[in-house]
């Protein structure tokens, strides 16, 4: 070992350094976002949490083509139907088992009428398992809830489609 | 404390007893109330470091963040390995908190604010704090778990080498302090440094002594560089790894409440304790306490800076720094500082 190098492991040279350089970090600006009250950036192809829309006049888009359903990889779609009174075919069942879902956003894709979509919202956290087993109800109401979020979403995007 | 006591018209013996009840309250609550604190100071100032924000969200500044940590860890439940040993298993995190509060009773937070003022008070920690590895050792057999004993097995290895040094580094102070009273340890740093400055770290002999001092403390609490027993890619959580809820908690505390005790031993043997930093009359209206706890914070974040800013040392690494380098420096000190004092016709003459 030479001399200089005894002197800087016998002062800790290195260690000294290294403190110094944590402690500016110390006093300089956080970077983590203080989540609850404020929040990343999302992309409008974010695929968050599903949604059944409904046309402005309230009919529901959904017309029950089972495409969905078919291309989904893990499953996680179940849909069942038979004609309306007035002769359209309409959903009779329409679940989506979160817990199956891969978020893969398939369903999305295949959709004619772009009734499935997946929303902008990712907090749905839930205490119970079988709050996670969606049915129509739940989806249309989360459609009704996130249209405007949804719809500019996908109107940023269609340039890109 | 005794003489209250008295004077509402208990005999001496009656009133000593609940004198040093009272006393021990005093030391003991306060100290709880501040490991939970410091649990939350660590947070944040590792979290600082590490750019991040650290726990905010519970009370004004998350200053609450640890009473929340412990009323959880009270609601859980105890599990008790089928395989452990039952009686020591439940022993030993008793044994470390226990141990971690008993050091306390000698440690002097002002001229007259101290539990137990005995002439060897330097000796009685040592002792105590050798006792610590008892806890562990026992919580790592006692689990009958691979990982425990492994932890255990090195915490022993570990506390006891640096003990060593620890002990040549104290012989240090004591042949300049003349005595093994810490109060009287405090005294005599009194105006060391040119009649100026308060602590004996201003000696350019007994600097190097502190400096190894406060790394060996680090290995002594088993802090980030030398966390070896936690080392969580290796063992884990280490000895804690099959406790759970308020056994778990008591490792937590002891081992807080024993690195706050290295911050206050460093600050008294080698910082002059509860003196002001500067031998300056009007300081002195300060009380004493006050500038302890100052220094033994600032000792503290000195032990969260560390933990953010180095890697842990790999086990050959610290058995070579413990016996092949600070065990031969502190001898060559112990043999320095007796022939300085000798030479300067200091030694005999002290405090």
């Amino acid at each position: 070992m030479s001399v200089a190098q005894l002197v800087k492991s016998f002062t800790l040279w290195e260690f000294v350094k290294a403190h110094a350089l944590t402690l500016k970090y110390f006093f300089k600006p956080k970077v983590t976002i203080n989540y609850p009250f404020e929040k990343n950036p999302l992309s409008p192809r974010f695929r968050g949490e599903h949604a059944l829309r409904r046309y402005p006049n309230g009919e529901e888009r959904c017309i029950a083509c089972k495409l969905c359903e078919a291309v989904c990889p893990a499953q996680a779609i179940t849909i069942e139907s038979e004609p309306r009174e007035d002769g359209s075919r309409r959903t009779t069942r329409y679940d989506i088992d979160m817990t199956k879902c891969i978020y893969c956003g398939f369903c999305q894709e295949a959709c004619p009428v772009d009734a499935i979509v997946e929303g902008p919202n990712f907090e749905y956290a839930t205490e119970t398992r079988e709050e996670l087993l969606y049915d129509k109800a739940k989806l249309l109401a989360n459609g009704d809830k996130w249209e405007r979020a949804i719809a500019a979403n996908l109107e940023a995007d269609a340039p890109y489609r | 404390m005794t003489e209250f006591f008295q004077s509402l018209g208990m005999s001496y013996e009656w009133a000593w007893g609940v004198a040093t009840i009272a006393g021990i309250l005093l030391i003991a609550l306060p100290l709880m109330l501040s490991v939970a604190m410091i649990i939350y100071a660590d947070r944040k100032i590792w979290a600082a470091i590490n750019l991040r924000r650290g726990p905010n969200v519970v009370g004004p500044f998350g200053l609450l963040q640890s009473f929340a940590d412990g009323l959880k860890v009270m609601l859980q439940e105890t599990i008790i390995p089928s395989a452990a040993n039952k009686g020591i298993f439940i022993l030993a995190p008793i044994v470390t908190f226990t141990v971690a509060l008993a050091a306390w009773a000698v440690v002097p937070f002002s001229a007259t604010a101290v539990l137990a003022n005995i002439n060897v008070g330097l000796l009685y920690i040592l002792a105590i704090s050798s006792l610590s590895v008892y806890g562990i050792v026992m919580a790592g057999w006692a689990s009958n778990s691979k990982y425990p004993f492994f932890s255990a097995m090195r915490a022993a290895a570990q506390m006891i080498s640096y003990e060593v040094s620890i002990g040549f580094i104290l012989v240090c102070v004591i042949l300049y302090a003349g005595t093994f009273n810490l109060n009287e340890i405090v005294l005599a740093q009194k105006g060391h440094g040119f009649g100026i400055v308060n602590g004996y770290f201003f000696n350019l002999l007994l600097f190097p002594m502190w400096v190894m001092f406060f790394i060996s403390s680090l290995a002594e609490t088993q802090r980030v560089p030398f966390d070896l027993t936690e080392a969580e890619s290796e063992l884990v959580a280490g000895y804690q790894t099959e406790y759970s809820s308020m056994s778990f908690a008591l490792f937590w505390l002891g081992e807080y409440a024993n690195i706050l005790l290295m911050c206050v031993l460093n600050a008294l043997l080698f910082f002059g304790g509860w003196l002001p930093p500067i031998d300056w009359a009007p300081l002195y209206y300060v009380p004493g306490i006050i500038w302890l706890l100052l220094k033994a914070f600032f000792f503290f974040f000195m032990f969260s800076w560390v933990m953010a800013t180095v890697p842990r040392y790999r086990y050959d690494q610290l058995m070579r720094l413990g016996w092949k380098v600070f065990l031969p420096i502190s001898l060559l000190f112990v043999v320095l500082i007796s022939g300085w004092l000798m030479a300067t016709g200091h030694y005999g003459a002290a405090a």
